[in-house]
């Protein structure tokens, strides 16, 4: 009885292969690629790391990030303190190790907030064209009239510096770059022969938006926000370190680089570790970002 | 007919410009007068007497309704007044047009260096694909858009200054160096007196942050460079070119640069974006008098008009380098006047 079953789930299963065939080979393909960048592997490695630093915190390091300790002010490099310790005695490699959670948060959250008003406006933009789109590309003009930076800082100090206010600050400046996309590819979509039939079985706009325009315009916008999620740290960390982003005593790492900045000459280890995992994560998400895109260009697919 | 085409361009994205502006103008008004719950509490802190906070109030205007606000604010913008800095006391315009200078010679400086690098390296990446030249250049352009400023800054700082002592710390002159005031840029008035201890001190002070600032702008210059370069040398008329019998060196410096360079214009024209928030992050380092850590300051004790001014000022001239970006590219490339 049981060996039936085994034999007739097995048949589906084969079956399900042979359909998914063309799929399984372009991923098998993608793959392949993937492989064969070395630099987008380094980049994969690099983030997979990240993401196992901030998901194990706690295990990798028994200092605590925030608790002083001032008999213990700015130690130097030692094998009890990997990275030194700070003007709190504080240890400087676990407050690196807890800021990778904080930044891990700003980017997750920066990537819904912004993606979510991005593709909203966007798809709404292209998918009715004429004054909405008029209007609404008007607006995204306005946001994108301010270098970043400036735009963020000016959002955070009226909203009142910390962490939270960050996150909204850099998603408000965010969205717009995937609201271009979104709207680029939804003008695509709408003129399908498919959606006009969906349209002629009587389907609303708002559920041709959601279901139809929205899916085939998405995976662009996904693209693009792997290749900003280095943008997003280099953002959140120069909020931190004007102090004009999380503050004390979180342990974001821009501000842990502002925190060593007056002991700058002495106690160099304060302000160069945490730069250096800004600049480590930063990186890695550039390569596999480039990875992607080389991965994604059809004349390398060929 | 061509001009007339080129004529209703520039029309049309100066008055977009001005649109766009506008709603500029709207942006920082919600930053400045409805986003913050009680400015005057902040500024003054909790504790400070009833009758000093509604003085306050009423200079900064808050004693009006929101819409009122908007109408004397937007009024104030058309006039260029943009009211009294609560911490200098002065005129914001003044201030502007005082700290202005420093940060477009930072700029400018940055930007020179950045496209020579960038230029430079991208040329020598692609000519020789796959050789050292071109992976050294890589490595150089993915640590430059990796870095952070501020943190590259820094370690510079300590390097150069500290350590070994080459560079001054910052600031744009020496103490007792008072270079000549004719535009307010340091080292153009010091070549335009003459006064070359002045220029060398200038220039000496200008090195480090300009590299730092420039570093990000010459890594995406470099690269974009790359790819147009290999694109251009693919094409059908450099083989042509080279059948003809034309030497490399003619080739690639006389036809493949030359083309090559057309999209290279809109990155160094965007690049001038990321150096004004870059210059922000690099000023606050180096101490530099530019208004990129005028509108810091003023954000961090929440000097409203100041920040009002600056950051107006500041989006102003970024959609002025995109509107002329915008018009340098339809003079080159006809097709983009849609």
């Amino acid at each position: 009885m049981s060996e039936v079953k085994g034999v007739a789930q097995k048949g589906r299963f084969k079956l399900f292969l042979e359909r998914r065939k063309p799929i399984i080979e372009d991923w098998k393909h993608t793959f392949y690629l993937w492989k064969s960048t070395t630099l987008a592997m380094v980049g994969t490695v690099i983030i997979f790391v990240f993401f196992g630093i901030a998901i194990f915190a706690p295990l990798l390091t028994s200092y605590d990030p925030i608790a002083q300790d001032l008999d213990n002010r700015l130690l130097p490099p030692s094998s009890q303190h990997l990275f030194g310790t700070d003007q709190y005695g504080r240890d400087v490699f676990s407050r690196v190790i807890y800021g990778s959670r904080v930044e891990l948060w700003i980017i997750f959250i920066v990537s819904i907030i912004s993606v979510g008003i991005g593709t909203l406006v966007g798809i709404i933009a292209g998918y009715f064209g004429g004054a909405v789109d008029e209007v609404l590309m008007r607006i995204t003009d306005m946001f994108l009239a301010f270098p970043r930076l400036v735009l963020a800082m000016a959002f955070t100090a009226s909203l009142g510096p910390n962490l939270t206010n960050t996150i909204i600050a850099i998603s408000f400046v965010d969205w717009t770059v995937y609201a271009r996309l979104a709207r680029a590819e939804a003008i695509k979509v709408k003129s399908q022969p498919y959606i006009e039939a969906i349209r002629g079985l009587g389907a609303k706009n708002t559920r041709i938006m959601a279901f139809h325009v929205l899916p085939m315009s998405i995976s662009p916008v996904i693209v693009q926000l792997t290749l900003r999620m280095g943008t997003i740290i280099l953002t959140a960390a120069g909020l931190g370190f004007l102090g004009l982003g999380a503050q004390p005593p979180i342990p974001e790492w821009g501000a842990i680089v502002s925190d060593g900045r007056s002991y700058l000459v002495q106690q160099w280890w304060i302000t160069t570790f945490p730069g250096l995992a800004i600049a480590i994560v930063v990186l890695g998400f550039n390569l596999l970002g480039d990875g992607i895109r080389d991965i994604l260009d059809p004349r390398l697919r060929r | 007919m061509m001009r007339v085409k080129l004529g209703t361009y520039i029309v049309k994205r100066l008055f977009l410009m001005i649109i766009v502006m506008f709603g500029v103008a709207t942006i920082v008004f919600f930053i400045t007068h409805v986003i913050p719950a009680d400015p005057v509490g902040a500024i003054l802190g909790g504790n400070a007497p009833i009758e000093l906070v509604d003085q306050m109030r009423h200079q900064l205007g808050l004693d009006k309704s929101i819409p009122l606000q908007f109408i004397n604010y937007m009024e104030g913008i058309v006039h260029g007044d943009f009211g009294v800095s609560l911490k200098t006391n002065r005129s914001v315009l003044k201030d502007i047009i005082d700290f202005f200078p420093a940060t477009i010679e930072l700029a400018i400086v940055s930007m020179i260096f950045a496209t020579i690098v960038g230029v430079v390296l991208g040329i020598l990446s692609a000519v020789y694909r796959n050789k050292v030249i071109d992976h050294f250049s890589r490595v150089f352009s993915i640590l430059g858009v990796s870095m952070p400023v501020f943190w590259l800054g820094l370690l510079l700082l300590l390097l150069f200054y500290y350590r070994l002592g080459w560079l001054p710390g910052g600031g744009r002159n020496s103490l007792f160096i008072f270079p000549p005031h004719i535009t307010g840029l340091v080292l153009l008035d010091s070549v335009i007196a003459g006064d070359w201890t002045s220029f060398w001190d200038g220039l000496r002070h200008i090195i480090l942050p300009a590299f730092v600032l420039g570093y990000a702008s010459a890594a995406s210059i470099a690269r974009i460079m790359r790819a147009s370069m290999l694109d251009v040398l693919r094409q059908d008329f450099i083989r042509t070119a080279k059948s003809k019998g034309l030497s490399k060196r003619v080739v690639i410096y006389r036809h493949a640069v030359k083309n090559a360079l057309i999209p290279v214009v809109t990155i160094i024209g965007l690049s001038f974006g990321s150096l004004l928030s870059g210059a922000v992050l690099t000023e606050t380092i180096f101490s530099w008098p530019g208004l990129g850590r005028y509108i810091v300051n003023a954000l961090l004790v929440l000097d409203y008009p100041a920040v009002t001014g600056g950051t107006l000022f500041i989006a102003f001239i970024y959609s002025l380098a995109n509107l002329i970006v915008d018009i340098s590219y339809a003079v080159l490339d006809p097709r983009m006047r849609v």
